[in-house]
């Protein structure tokens, strides 16, 4: 199967490593991977920000880079979600309606993407320890995923998934949020973080690397003995 | 030089944040709300089909508001009461207080109401050298303290029953250390004079029922029954978004509101109220008032995507599940209606440049429209405040939006610079804001967009 990828903007320029491993991941699942290498930012900080006019011609640029004609894989579900959910009602009434329309229901969350199309629960990978899950919100909410990672890291070796009261409650990540807000955003962080510990688990682990970027910035502050792992990272291992 | 909202709400936001017996309260107290929620949630053998209804129904309603609201008027105008319009929180105080004038009030009791909150309406009438008694228990610990409730449902949720033993003891001279129960009974008894007592009682109201006229009222002490059976005089202020067309409605909205509010099946007391007391009637009061408010309810009404709030049946759900009330607690948004819906609602009731940080204080996880039995999109009505809130951004804010917008147009803006080159201007733009609590991330020395090109 031919599958284009989208990288979000911050993966791209952050941790270009785990977009590497989630492509491994598809093609050894026997998927031919393509990349549009002028590809950007979908557009939804600005969005977030209220921006729309700013947001609506870096969207603009944004789909025209898809072919549509294969399913798009997202190392994220926030900016899967974004794309799937906002983008018909953004360009409305615009040349672009006909694009968007065909072209989102492609975009495909990774963990989503391996158990619902490509039908993989088990990737063969081993990782030794305890962990939490992390239900970061746009894989959540906006997606609707919470099985299909559950399923991918109950079959990870060695690995046991503690399901935490917390589980689906927000990291206080937020895009600009965590800036501007910075101590609403740090006290949300901290009782994820300090929960994921209390049930003893050793790896937080999430579908989203911008809620992990987050909760991993307290935690190395603070020296504390637990790591976040996206999960491309660890079904790669 | 004068604060800004903002800068108190950030400022209290960060003393909340360093308050671990605070958040030990409300992590307590939230953690009872949820599982009192889901064990109440299965009496809906579909909430989803349940919660759609409820919006379908609001949605018709508010669309035709001026419709029902005058037929509620003139059901309950048949009925014998009286309705009053207020367009402003001014004019509901004038009402209440020409009433209280012409019965020569001198004692009101009140059960629970966000509204009369929302018009300051206790403050008002002790100017007026008249004594406002609160009658649900959470209401009354709260005015003992000298504090604006904390939640919409649960006003004083945040006290340990320890604090509230003290404040007893300190306010009513009560024993120390009583024990919950104790300390019920000893509110009662000094409410149960009260009621006797009092001219007038006022209430707020869950639901206007047009067809019929009537006023609905849920609680679970019996103090609202109560307070409007035994004095003469019975005023009911409300909203007007909380009208229904029929009082057959009830038959979904109230154990939709129960469950969302308390987790219970259904609330422990239900009161349709119809007018005063008619002729050969055993009971009830000689006269009733409705005083409907507008207070920037039409500009709500106004704009099509925000009219959704109007929808909401304050049943403080959106609060419990809320990830930032959870650590800053409903005083410090300062506001009447706290947590996600009040963040919605207030920058229009009181001003989107005073208030509209409510809007940009939310990391937008969704939790609230998750959980909202009347489906608000919450979340979504917070951008749409923020898309609003543009206009007032900072010139500096446009710039920087511009630019990113720039830089995002073309990828060879974005691979220009190296890793290091970014991280040093990242530290220079955002390690103050990112972290004293937190590190940087770094950035990669060379962008997967680069190395994909390197390599394939
Ligand atoms: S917005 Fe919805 S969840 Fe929040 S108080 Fe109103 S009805 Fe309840």
């Amino acid at each position: 199967m031919h599958v284009e990828l989208f990288i979000p903007c911050f993966v791209d320029q952050l941790f270009p490593q785990t977009a590497f491993n989630m492509v491994q991941i598809l093609e050894r699942a026997g998927c031919e991977v393509s990349y549009n290498t002028q590809q950007t930012c979908c557009g939804q900080p600005a969005y977030n920000a209220g921006f729309m006019e700013e947001c609506a011609v870096v969207a603009g640029k944004f789909i025209k880079e898809f072919s549509g004609e294969n399913y798009v894989v997202v190392p994220g579900g926030s900016c899967t979600g974004f794309v799937r959910n906002y983008y018909s009602k953004m360009f409305e009434g615009t040349d672009l309606e006909k694009q968007v329309t065909m072209k989102t229901p492609l975009f495909y969350e990774f963990t989503s993407f391996l158990t619902e199309i490509l039908g993989i629960e088990d990737t063969g990978a081993t990782l030794v320890g305890k962990a939490v899950y992390h239900d970061a919100c746009g894989a959540l909410r906006e997606c609707g995923i919470k099985a299909a990672p559950r399923i991918l890291l109950n079959k990870v070796r060695g690995l046991e998934l503690i399901e935490t009261e917390d589980a689906e409650r927000c990291c206080g990540f937020g895009g600009t949020f965590s800036v501007k807000y910075e101590p609403v955003s740090m006290a949300m962080g901290e009782q994820k973080v300090l929960n994921a510990i209390k049930a003893g688990a050793q790896y937080i682990i999430s579908t989203d690397l911008s809620c992990l970027m987050h909760l991993d910035g307290y935690i190395r502050h603070h020296q504390l003995l637990i790591q976040t792992l996206h999960i491309a990272d660890v079904l790669v291992s | 030089m004068l604060k800004t909202r903002k800068q108190i709400f950030i400022e209290q936001s960060r003393e909340k944040f360093s308050d671990v017996e605070h958040r030990r309260k409300i992590n307590h107290s939230l953690l009872q709300s949820d599982i009192a929620f889901r064990k109440g949630i299965p009496q809906f053998s579909d909430l989803q089909l349940a919660k759609k209804t409820a919006n379908h129904i609001k949605r018709t309603t508010i669309e035709n508001l001026d419709t029902y609201l005058l037929q509620f008027e003139k059901q309950f105008t048949q009925n014998g009461g009286k309705v009053i319009w207020a367009a402003t929180a001014n004019e509901a105080l004038d009402a209440v207080g020409r009433i209280c004038k012409e019965v020569n009030a001198r004692l009101v009791v009140k059960s629970k109401s966000m509204v009369t909150e929302e018009i300051h309406l206790n403050p008002f009438l002790s100017s007026k050298g008249i004594e406002v008694v609160e009658t649900d228990l959470g209401e009354y610990i709260q005015q003992l303290a000298g504090e604006p409730p904390y939640h919409l449902v649960a006003p004083s949720m945040h006290k340990s029953k320890e604090e509230v033993a003290d404040l007893f003891h300190e306010k009513l001279g009560a024993p120390e250390g009583l024990a919950p129960e104790a300390l019920t009974q000893f509110a009662r008894k000094i409410l149960r004079e009260k009621y006797v007592q009092a001219d007038i009682g006022i209430t707020g109201v869950n639901f206007l029922l047009a067809d019929i006229g009537g006023v609905a009222l849920t609680e679970n002490e019996g103090n609202g029954r109560l307070s409007t059976s035994f004095p003469k005089v019975h005023i009911a202020v409300t909203g007007i978004e909380k009208i229904l067309p029929s009082v057959r409605d009830l038959a979904l909205f109230w154990p939709l509101l129960a469950t969302h509010g308390s987790g219970q099946q259904i609330t422990v007391y239900n009161s349709i109220f119809t007018g005063p007391r008619k002729a050969g009637e055993k009971d009830g009061p000689e006269r009733m008032y409705v005083i409907l408010l507008d207070n920037g309810r039409t500009r709500l009404l106004a704009d099509p995507k925000a009219r959704e709030s109007l929808y909401c049946i304050r049943c403080g759900a959106c609060l419990n599940v809320c990830p930032v009330f959870r650590n800053i607690g409903g005083h410090t948004y300062n506001s009447t209606y706290g947590g996600p819906v009040g963040s919605v609602i207030t920058p229009h009731i009181k001003g989107m440049k005073e208030y509209g940080h409510l809007s940009q204080a939310s990391s937008l996880c969704g939790a609230c429209t998750e959980v909202c039995p009347v489906g608000i999109p919450l979340h979504q009505l917070l951008l749409h405040n923020r898309q609003l809130a543009v206009k007032h951004a900072a010139r500096t804010e446009k710039f920087a939006w511009k630019l990113w917008a720039m830089a995002c147009s073309h990828r060879r803006v974005l691979n220009l610079a190296g890793g290091h080159t970014k991280n040093r201007v990242a530290t220079l733009l955002f390690a103050n804001a990112w972290g004293k609590n937190r590190k940087l991330p770094g950035f990669a020395p060379e962008s997967f967009n680069q190395l994909w090109k390197k390599q394939r």
